[in-house]
Parts: C-alpha cells; sequence; structure tokens
C-alpha cells in the first residue's frame, strides 16, 4: 500500500507545483502554499473563517487538475500537472450540495481517475470544505446544502421507500453490496444532510432520484430510517450482520437443526 | 402484552418461538420412541415364553376373513382414483392462463391420502403378522415350504381379492394419469397461446406504482420507474415494467427498432430472463468517460443487460434479452406502448432461449 500512495502524494504534489506555477503566472494567488503528507495543497497560513478566496485557492491546488480550473471538467483524460491523467465532470451548476456530500464523505479527492469514490477519510477541516463548497456553488446556478426535516419522516414509510428504490443494491437494512462494477456502500456513520445529497445526486453507478420522483417529505423519511440502521433494534439479541431475513432465516434453521440432532443424541444416549 | 414499539420483533421472536418448538418436537419424539420400544420388548418377551406352538401346516395364524375392512380399503382406493382424476379433469378445463393452483393441490393431496388411508387399513386389519423367534435355519426344503405357506396364508384373511386389486389398479392408474396430465401442456393438443399473452396493445398507457399515467417529460435521465399497463393487474409479471431515459444518441438498439424510444426513452419487461426475478438495479455513470455505462442489474444473480443495446445480456446467467415494449408519445403527452413486447415475459424455459427476442 505505501508505494502507490507515495506514488498518488507525488503525483498530487507534481500536479499541484504545476498548478501553482499556472496560477502564479496568471498572477491569480499571492499567499504562499505548502503540502502536507496527504497530498493535499493548502495555504501556509489559512483564515479561522470559511471564505471563497480560501476556497478558491484549495480549487485551484486540489481539484482543478480533473474538474478544470474553472470547473467546467474535463472530458478527455489528459495528462495534467503530473504523471497521472486528470478528467472529471463540470462542476459548474452542480451547486453547493454536491460539494458538500463529495468533500464531507471523502468521496473527493479521487487517488486516480478510475477509482470508485468511497468513504475515505476527510482530507480538509471543515472551515477548508466550507471554503470550496461556497466556491462551487459559485461556479453557476445550482442547489444548496440539504437539510432534511428528520423528525417530520416516517420510519416504517421510509422503511417502505427504501425497500422500492434502494435496497437492492444496498440492503434492506442499507449495509451496502455490490452491483455488477461497483461496490455499494453501507450507509451508517452518515449524516442526514448527506444521505439526503446522495439520493439527489446519484453518485459514481448510483441512479439519482429527483423531486419528481422522490418528493421533500418522503425523501425526510427516507433519511430517517436510513439513520435508524446505525442502531437496528435487534430484538432477536443477535444481528447476524444485518444483512437481511435471509441469513437470519438460515441461521435459525440452522440453529433449530443442531438443537434437534442434539435432542435426539442426548435421548439416545439417556436410553442406551 | 405491551406493543412492541418496532416491527422487527415479531420475526426475532417468531424464530426462537419456532427453534423451541423445534426442541420440543424433538425431545417428545425420542420420548416416545423410548416408550414404545420398552413395550414392544415387553411384548417380545411376553410372546417368548407365552406362546403356544403354532399349528402344524399353519406358522402363521390363519386370520378371520374381515369382509367389513375389505369394503373400506375398496372404498378409499375408489376414493383415491377419485381424486386423482379430479386432477385431471381440473387440469383439462381450466385454460393455462387461470389454473386454479389450490384445486390441482388439493386434488392430488386428497388422492394421496386416501391411498395411504388405505394401506394403513391394509396393514392393520388385512394383513396377518407375526413375530416368531426361531433359530437361523440350514438349507432345508421343509421350511422353504413353510416360509412359501406363510407368505400364501398371510393374505389368507382376504377373501375378495380380486376387488381390491381392481380398486388398488384403478387408484395407481388414476394417479399415475394424474402424473402425467401436466405433459399436455407441451404438446400441440392445448392452445398454449394465453401463456404469451401480454396486456400491451397500441395505445394502451404507462402507468406508475400509484395508477397515475406517466408522462413522457417528467421521466428524467440518471434514474429509473417502475410502470404498469393500465388497467391492468399489477401482479400480472407481463404488466411489470422498468423504465429508464438516456440520451438518443446513446442508443444502439437492434435494426427494426429504432422508432420504439421516442427521446431516448426505453421500457423493458421487468421480470429478468434468467430466473424471474424482478430487476431493480439501474446503474447508471455519473461520469460516463472513466465509469462502467448504464446497465439493468438483476439482483438474484447480477445478470446485466444494456438498455441502450436493447438490453442485451453484458453479464450474469441471462439467456437472452430482457423483452422490450416500443413505445410512444400519445395526443396527451402520455407513455403508451407502441405495439406488444418484443419477446416472451419471464424466466428462460426450454426452448425460450432459442427465440429472438
Amino acid at each position: 500500500m505505501t508505494a502507490p500512495s507515495r506514488q498518488t502524494a507525488c503525483s498530487w504534489l507534481a500536479r499541484a507545483a504545476a498548478v501553482l506555477t499556472l496560477v502564479g503566472l496568471a498572477g491569480g494567488v499571492t499567499t504562499a502554499l505548502a503540502a502536507s503528507q496527504n497530498g493535499i495543497v493548502r495555504p501556509s497560513s489559512e483564515p479561522s473563517t470559511p471564505s471563497l478566496e480560501l476556497g478558491r485557492q484549495l480549487f485551484s491546488a486540489n481539484c482543478a487538475s480533473c474538474h478544470g480550473i474553472a470547473g467546467e471538467g474535463i472530458s478527455r483524460p489528459r495528462i495534467g500537472a503530473g504523471v497521472v491523467p486528470g478528467a472529471g465532470p463540470p462542476l459548474q451548476g452542480v451547486g453547493a450540495l454536491a460539494a458538500d456530500f463529495y468533500l464531507r464523505t471523502g468521496f473527493m479527492p479521487l487517488a486516480g481517475i478510475h477509482d470508485e469514490p468511497a468513504n475515505h477519510p476527510v482530507q480538509f477541516t471543515p472551515t477548508e470544505i466550507a471554503s470550496m463548497t461556497a466556491f462551487v456553488a459559485s461556479l453557476g446556478k445550482g442547489p444548496g446544502i440539504l437539510h432534511p426535516e428528520v423528525r417530520r419522516g416516517n420510519v416504517s414509510r421510509g422503511f417502505q421507500l427504501f425497500t422500492e428504490d434502494c435496497a437492492g443494491c444496498h440492503q434492506s437494512l442499507g449495509r451496502g453490496g455490490y452491483v455488477t462494477g461497483a461496490r455499494v456502500p453501507p450507509l451508517q456513520g452518515i449524516d442526514a444532510s448527506e444521505i439526503a445529497e446522495a439520493v439527489r445526486i446519484g453518485p459514481y453507478l448510483m441512479p439519482r432520484f429527483p423531486a419528481s420522483q422522490i418528493s421533500e417529505s418522503q425523501l425526510a423519511s427516507i433519511v430517517r430510517y436510513v439513520l435508524t440502521t446505525n442502531k437496528p433494534d435487534n430484538r432477536g439479541g443477535w444481528s447476524i450482520g444485518n444483512l437481511g431475513p435471509i441469513p437470519e432465516g438460515m441461521v435459525a434453521w440452522l440453529a433449530a437443526l443442531l438443537l434437534g440432532v442434539s435432542c435426539l443424541a442426548v435421548s439416545r444416549r439417556l436410553r442406551s | 402484552m405491551s406493543r412492541p414499539p418496532s416491527g422487527e420483533s415479531r420475526p426475532g421472536r417468531g424464530r426462537r418461538a419456532i427453534g423451541w418448538l423445534l426442541a420440543a418436537v424433538a425431545i417428545f419424539y425420542g420420548r416416545l420412541r423410548r416408550r414404545r420400544r420398552e413395550r414392544d420388548g415387553e411384548d417380545a418377551e411376553h410372546r417368548v415364553h407365552v406362546s403356544s406352538p403354532p399349528p402344524p401346516g399353519h406358522v402363521a395364524p390363519h386370520p378371520e376373513p374381515d369382509s367389513s375392512a375389505e369394503l373400506l380399503v375398496a372404498a378409499l382406493l375408489l376414493l383415491a382414483a377419485l381424486f386423482a382424476a379430479g386432477f385431471v379433469v381440473v387440469y383439462a378445463v381450466f385454460s393455462p392462463g387461470s389454473m386454479p393452483n389450490q384445486l390441482l393441490g388439493a386434488c392430488i393431496a386428497g388422492s394421496l391420502l386416501f391411498l395411504a388411508a388405505a394401506l394403513v387399513v391394509v396393514a392393520r386389519r388385512l394383513v396377518a403378522s407375526e413375530e416368531i423367534a426361531e433359530d437361523y435355519p440350514r438349507e432345508d426344503p421343509e421350511a422353504q415350504e413353510e416360509i412359501a405357506q406363510l407368505v400364501r396364508d398371510s393374505a389368507g384373511g382376504i377373501t375378495r381379492r380380486k376387488l381390491l386389486i381392481g380398486a388398488a389398479s384403478t387408484a395407481g392408474g388414476a394417479l399415475g394419469l394424474a402424473g402425467l396430465a401436466p405433459v399436455l401442456s407441451l404438446g400441440p393438443l392445448w392452445d398454449t397461446r394465453p401463456l404469451d399473452a401480454t396486456p400491451w396493445r397500441r395505445g394502451r398507457r404507462l402507468v406508475g406504482v400509484d395508477g397515475k399515467p406517466l408522462r413522457a417529460s417528467a421521466i428524467e435521465e440518471e434514474t429509473f420507474y417502475s410502470a404498469f399497463a393500465e388497467g391492468w393487474d399489477q401482479e400480472d409479471i407481463s404488466s411489470l415494467l422498468v423504465v429508464v431515459r438516456l440520451q438518443p444518441s446513446a442508443l444502439k438498439l437492434p435494426r427494426g427498432r429504432e422508432s420504439w424510444a421516442p427521446y431516448g426513452i426505453l421500457a423493458y419487461s421487468r421480470i429478468c430472463t434468467h430466473a424471474g426475478c424482478a430487476i431493480n438495479l439501474y446503474r447508471k455513470p455519473r461520469f460516463p468517460v472513466t465509469e462502467p455505462r448504464p446497465a439493468l442489474v438483476c439482483p438474484c444473480h447480477y445478470s446485466t443487460f444494456d438498455p441502450a443495446d436493447g438490453a442485451r445480456v453484458i453479464f450474469g446467467p441471462a439467456g437472452r434479452p430482457l423483452p422490450q415494449l416500443p413505445l410512444m408519445i400519445d395526443v396527451n403527452g402520455y407513455l403508451a406502448a407502441a405495439g406488444d413486447l418484443s419477446g416472451r415475459v419471464g424466466p428462460a424455459w426450454w426452448g425460450v432461449r432459442e427465440q429472438p427476442a
């Protein structure tokens, strides 16, 4: 694992350096930037409050080699600043919603363009994320960060909707799984905004569900249900991975079979 | 009893209850067998000490003919035959589309039950049985004759042998016939077209889960919709559709289907052609440059179909594409069928794979 990550770090550094040079030539950046261990490039002295300017600097240094310097997107992979090709969707018009989701879940930045975005450790501080989110939102008119009214959601309705639209991939208790071509992430440990935003965006291979398909109130119910999967009420006492009724049934029947066989064995022993 | 706050507790409790029930059955069964064995042991001892030697010429006691039992057996066998014949009749009378499965099951179950009852009566009341403890014999023609006599005598209590044999062969024959009846469905004797009937005709509209007709302009890209035939049973597998929308330029539908997807809106049967599960996974790339192309995926065995290419199978065990429904947009802007589905709905079975879908 060390070699690729070091390489990734190097490429990030190299890309960041090149971007810096470009931006510097354009006379845009005056603040000194420094690279940290994980390849993230950030200003040496950062303001403590979110600002559009900080967001722009961080975007230029860490996002632009795939998404373009103005968030216009790069559709044909091209060798950017480093040796690694960069390509990514345009971000103009995606709004604060997408930036908030991808950065707070650790889906972005990606180590390589062919990687599946997943819940990686978050690379930026909350201040930085707020700044970059503001910057991405400024690229074009788009939806804002979602704040679903979880308390107005109905868990049972949410379960029903989740079963219809989500459980095919995510499993009935949101434990994740597989679809051909991708891993499906588990849904535990993420907050209400992130869940709602994922439904509206449809990250990677996931379909997106617009408001015409899942209304705001339905979304609140789904979010509320997904939040309950963090601590499911395992009345049976044993969760069996919360993978749903089929493994539970298998374990129950296996246990019953074992119990029956041992009862027979004991009774035979008692008789002889 | 307090109400549990969530629905999850019931399956948990149910499973535990089933576990206890099985354990109880196992224990009960064990004790029952022990008791029976003890009783049999006593009986055997009793016989060894008390029973008198069998009369010469008769190893087993010659049982009294029991004519009432014979009549009972004959009646039970005829009832079994009647039920089996009922199966054949039901199978012949109802059309394949509306076959009453419960009735078929009841017929077979009734037939087997009466057959079993008849055998129980034969074993208990007609066939004589005796347990005899003897030394292992050397080769002895006399002893062989004795055994033969025993076999002959064991059925000595049956007087209406012909009646019983006739009843038994009637019951057996009828059951055999019932077993063979479904073979008819394969052959040309029967009209199997109702099996292929679908609700889809030119002009029949598509409705969503809520029963409202789907407006073509409301169908968005990068997501998927469930659809059914308007005014049709939602449980009918040929009514279930999955609707997706792709860029018209991305479509490469088979020849002759160029007009089937207005504005890139596609409708396919939702029933996987492998094992008949409902397709409920739709993967679509957020960024098609680096990500896999759109696909409809079945959750059961991951059969993967390419919606842009007439639902061609691109991965998994399915043997043929999902049947496609030609779409049109009616004068009010609603999605409607422009014809019937392109192939047979449902899982693969003998011969279906070879058909063009």
